[in-house]
C-alpha cells in the first residue's frame, strides 16, 4: 500500500533497463519499497540492474516483457499482479530512434511510433485494469516535452510521445475516482545513453532529477509533472508560438 | 457517514467509491455497504469478496484504518440504536454504529456520561474498541475497552459471538482494528455525572520542563488533564504550554440560574469549513501567530471555570470538516508514547519537532496511566504527545521515520488509529504481543475475510 506521502511499497518498472526508471525504483527502495518487478527483454542488463536494486536491500524479481508484443502483455502482467499488490507501475520503455535515419526508413520509424505508443497503450490498459481491480496505485508514465509540440529534428519520436501523453491523460480521466491516479512526467533532455552524443538542450536534467520529481508529484498527487519544472512555462510560451515563427527557432 | 467518501459514477463497470481517513491522505476505492440490520451485516461480510472487508464508523481515524483497497467497507453507522440504558446501574447496550454524541444526548439527561471520550464526539462505539481509544482521563479511566462489560462480534464464519473482558478474542478485538470482526452491539459501563458542564482549571507551563513538572505532581488531583503544547517555541520557551485539567461540575459548583437544568447538553456548531480550500494555509508563520495568541490569551492559573462539555473535551466538533483546512494533500497525525523513565527520549523528540519547526497547532502532551488487556491497544504508562503536520511538508516522510526510530529505541509505539506512514518493520517492536495478535486472527479467519490498508501495509 502507499503511505500517507504517496510512497509505494511495490513498484513495477517496465522498460527494466531504463536509467530514469531505475533511477526512480533507487530512489522509492531508500524509501519504502520493498518489491521490484522490472520488466523488460530479457538481457544481461535487465539482471545486472535488478542485481544492483537488490544490493539496496529490495526484493527483486524480473519479467520477460516486450512493448513490441502487445498480445502478450496481458498474460505477462497478469502474473505480476496475480503475486500480489503492486502500488505503482513506472510506464518508463521507450526508443529515442534516429529522426534523419528513420525518416529513410519507415519501417525503423514504424518501430518507435510502435514501442512509445501502442505498445504503452496496450500494457497501460492492462496495468490500469488490474489497478483499477485492487482500488489503489499509481501508474506513472514518462512522456516528454518532446510530445508538446512537435519539432523538425525529432518529429518522429514526438508524436510517438505527444500520442502517449494524450493517451495518458485520457487514462487519468477514465480512472478517476477509482482509487487509481494516472500521473503523466514530461522531462525534458535527460542526459542518459538515450541521449549520448546528441547535443545538450537547454535545461538539461538527469535521471536522478526525474526521480526526485516523481517522488514529490506521488506526494503530491499530481496529474502532471515537469522536470524541471521550469519546463512548463517555457513550453507554454512555445506552444503558442505562430507556425512560422517556431520553424525557425534553433531548436 | 463523513464526507471523505466520494462517489463516482460507474467507470469501466464497477461501482466503488474512493475512502479516505480523517486525514484525507491515500485515497482508495472500495464498495461501500452500509448494513441496516444485523442480517445485512452478516449478507456483506459473506459477500464482500476476494479482497475482503473492513467495518467503518465516522471515519475519524486519520490513516488508512477504514479504508479496503478494491474490497468493501462495511459503514457501521446505519445500525445505530440505543437498546438499552440501565438509568440506576449505569450501563447502556446499543449497536456499534451509535455516535458518542448520540450517546451524550441520550444519557447526560439521565445523570450518566460516556466513560471516556477523545477529542472528537463523533467516533462510533465500534470504533472506540476497535481503536481503544482513550480520552483526558486515562491515568484515572484508562482506556474505552476497560468499561466495556461484553459486545456481539460478527465474525469471519458469519457467527455472532458474545466476547467478553479476560477472553484472547476480546483482547484481540480491543485495539484489534476492525480486523477481528464487526462489533454490533457493546455494552458498556457509564461515569455517573451531577451536571453537564466542567469544572476546569487553566494553567500555563513556560518550557517542557516545567510542563512535565506540573503534570508529573498534581495529574492524580483531576480526573481530566491535558496540555496544549507549541511546538513552534524555540530556545528557552521549547515546549510552552497550557495545562487544562478538570472533572465534571458538582451540583453546588453551579450557579443558581444553571442549577434549574443542570444536565443539559449544549453544544455550538460553527458553518462548516468549504469544500475547497486553497494549500498553504497553515505554514510556520500562521501557525506560529496562531500559537503565540493561544498561549498568551490561555489565564497564566485560572481554577474552577465553568466549561461545556463540548468547549472542555470537543472544542475543533464545533467546526464540521475541520480537516479540510490542510488543502489537497491531508495531513498526518503523528502520536506515540514513551514509558516513564523515558523522559530524555520525550524531549529528544520535542526538541527535534520544535527545531524543524513543523507546523503544527494541534499537539498535545498527556500522561497516560496502567494500560489495558488489548493486545494492540495503543496506551501504556507514560508519556504520550500527538501532533498534526501538513503532509505536504518536504521532507516530512523521512523526518517521522527518524522519530519512529527515537521512539522505538526508547521501548514506545505510535498510535494505529492515527498511523498512515509506519515503516512495517518496526511494529512488532512497538507492539510485542503482535504475534498472538496474528496467531489468533489466523486460526479465526484464515481466508482474510477482514482486512484493511492498514493492515496490508503494515502486515498485521
Amino acid at each position: 500500500m502507499k503511505d500517507a506521502f504517496g510512497l509505494p511499497q511495490s513498484l513495477l518498472v517496465l522498460g527494466g533497463t531504463s536509467e530514469i526508471g531505475l533511477a526512480t525504483a533507487r530512489r522509492l527502495i531508500a524509501r519504502r519499497t520493498r518489491t521490484v518487478w522490472l520488466a523488460g527483454r530479457p538481457s544481461p542488463a535487465l539482471e545486472e540492474a535488478a542485481g544492483q536494486l537488490r544490493g539496496l536491500g529490495a526484493d527483486v524479481h524480473t519479467v520477460a516483457f516486450d512493448a513490441l508484443d502487445p498480445t502478450c502483455h496481458e498474460a505477462v502482467l497478469g502474473k505480476v499482479f496475480a503475486e500480489g499488490d503492486i502500488d505503482m507501475v513506472l510506464l518508463a520503455f521507450g526508443l529515442l530512434g534516429d529522426q534523419a535515419h528513420d525518416e529513410r526508413e519507415p519501417e525503423a520509424a514504424v518501430r518507435v511510433a510502435q514501442t512509445n505508443y501502442t505498445g504503452a497503450v496496450s500494457a497501460g490498459l492492462v496495468c490500469a485494469r488490474a489497478l483499477q481491480s485492487q482500488g489503489h496505485g499509481s501508474l506513472v508514465v514518462m512522456s516528454s516535452v518532446a510530445g508538446e509540440r512537435a519539432r523538425r529534428a525529432n518529429f518522429i519520436y514526438g508524436s510517438s510521445k505527444a500520442g502517449l501523453d494524450a493517451f495518458a491523460q485520457g487514462l487519468g480521466d477514465a480512472l478517476h475516482g477509482t482509487g487509481v491516479h494516472v500521473m503523466v512526467v514530461r522531462p525534458g533532455f535527460v542526459r542518459t545513453r538515450m541521449t549520448a552524443g546528441l547535443p545538450e538542450a537547454p535545461l538539461a536534467t538527469t535521471p536522478e532529477a526525474v526521480a526526485t520529481a516523481v517522488e514529490l508529484g506521488l506526494r503530491r498527487r499530481s496529474e502532471t509533472v515537469w522536470v524541471p519544472g521550469a519546463l512548463r512555462v517555457v513550453m507554454s510560451a512555445l506552444r503558442h508560438l505562430p507556425r512560422g515563427m517556431f520553424r525557425r527557432l534553433p531548436i | 457517514m463523513s464526507a471523505d467518501t466520494d462517489s463516482v459514477p460507474d467507470v469501466m463497470g464497477l461501482d466503488h467509491t474512493t475512502v479516505t481517513g480523517w486525514g484525507r491522505t491515500a485515497p482508495t476505492a472500495a464498495r461501500l455497504i452500509r448494513p441496516q440490520t444485523y442480517e445485512e451485516a452478516a449478507a456483506a461480510v459473506r459477500d464482500c469478496g476476494a479482497r475482503g472487508g473492513i467495518p467503518r464508523g465516522l471515519g475519524r481515524a486519520y490513516g488508512d484504518a477504514a479504508q479496503n483497497a478494491g474490497g468493501s467497507v462495511l459503514d457501521m453507522t446505519g445500525l445505530d440504536r440505543v437498546h438499552a440504558i440501565d438509568a440506576d446501574g449505569g450501563t447502556v447496550l446499543c449497536d456499534a454504529g451509535v455516535s458518542l454524541h448520540r450517546l451524550m444526548e441520550v444519557l447526560l439527561p439521565l445523570g450518566w456520561f460516556v466513560p471516556v471520550t477523545p477529542g472528537t464526539r463523533y467516533v462510533t462505539v465500534g470504533g472506540a474498541i476497535g481503536a481503544d481509544i482513550h480520552g483526558k482521563n486515562h491515568h484515572v479511566s484508562g482506556s474505552f475497552s476497560r468499561h466495556v462489560l461484553a459486545f456481539e462480534l460478527l465474525t469471519a464464519d458469519g457467527g455472532i459471538r458474545t466476547v467478553i473482558p479476560g477472553t484472547p478474542l476480546f483482547d484481540a478485538t480491543a485495539g484489534g482494528m476492525g480486523l477481528t470482526g464487526v462489533i454490533l452491539t457493546a455494552t458498556i459501563r457509564l461515569q455517573p455525572v451531577e451536571t453537564s458542564l466542567m469544572s476546569v482549571d487553566t494553567e500555563r507551563a513556560t518550557d517542557l520542563d516545567d510542563l512535565m513538572a506540573r503534570l508529573a505532581a498534581t495529574d492524580h488531583r483531576y480526573r481530566y488533564s491535558v496540555a496544549w503544547i507549541d511546538l513552534l517555541a524555540r530556545g528557552a520557551a521549547t515546549g510552552r504550554a497550557v495545562l487544562t485539567r478538570g472533572d465534571h461540575a458538582p451540583l453546588d459548583a453551579l450557579p443558581a440560574r444553571l442549577r434549574r437544568d443542570p444536565l443539559s447538553f449544549r453544544t455550538s456548531r460553527f458553518p462548516s469549513a468549504p469544500s475547497v480550500l486553497p494549500e498553504g494555509l497553515l505554514t510556520r508563520t500562521t501557525v506560529g501567530l496562531f500559537n503565540e495568541l493561544w498561549y498568551r490569551k490561555a489565564p497564566r492559573a485560572r481554577s474552577g471555570q465553568l466549561q461545556r462539555i463540548s468547549a472542555f473535551f470537543h472544542p475543533l466538533d464545533g467546526v464540521p470538516h475541520w480537516n479540510r483546512v490542510y488543502g489537497r494533500s491531508g495531513f498526518v497525525q503523528y502520536q506515540f508514547v514513551v514509558g516513564y523513565g523515558q523522559e530524555d527520549a520525550l524531549r529528544r523528540i520535542v526538541r527535534r519537532i520544535s527545531e524543524r519547526r513543523c507546523p503544527s497547532f494541534l499537539a498535545v502532551l498527556k500522561r497516560f496511566g496502567e494500560s489495558d488487556a488489548g493486545w494492540l491497544s495503543f496506551p501504556v504508562p507514560g508519556w504520550t504527545l500527538a501532533l498534526d503536520i501538513p503532509a505536504g511538508l518536504p521532507g516530512l516522510g523521512a523526518f517521522l521515520d527518524e522519530l519512529d526510530e527515537e521512539v522505538a529505541t526508547a521501548g514506545g509505539r505510535v498510535y494505529l488509529a492515527k498511523d498512515a506512514r509506519l515503516r512495517p518493520e518496526l511494529l512488532a517492536a512497538m507492539y510485542p504481543r503482535l504475534d498472538e495478535f496474528r496467531a489468533l486472527r489466523a486460526e479465526l479467519d484464515p481466508q482474510r475475510v477482514f482486512t484493511s490498508d492498514l493492515s496490508r501495509r503494515l502486515g498485521l
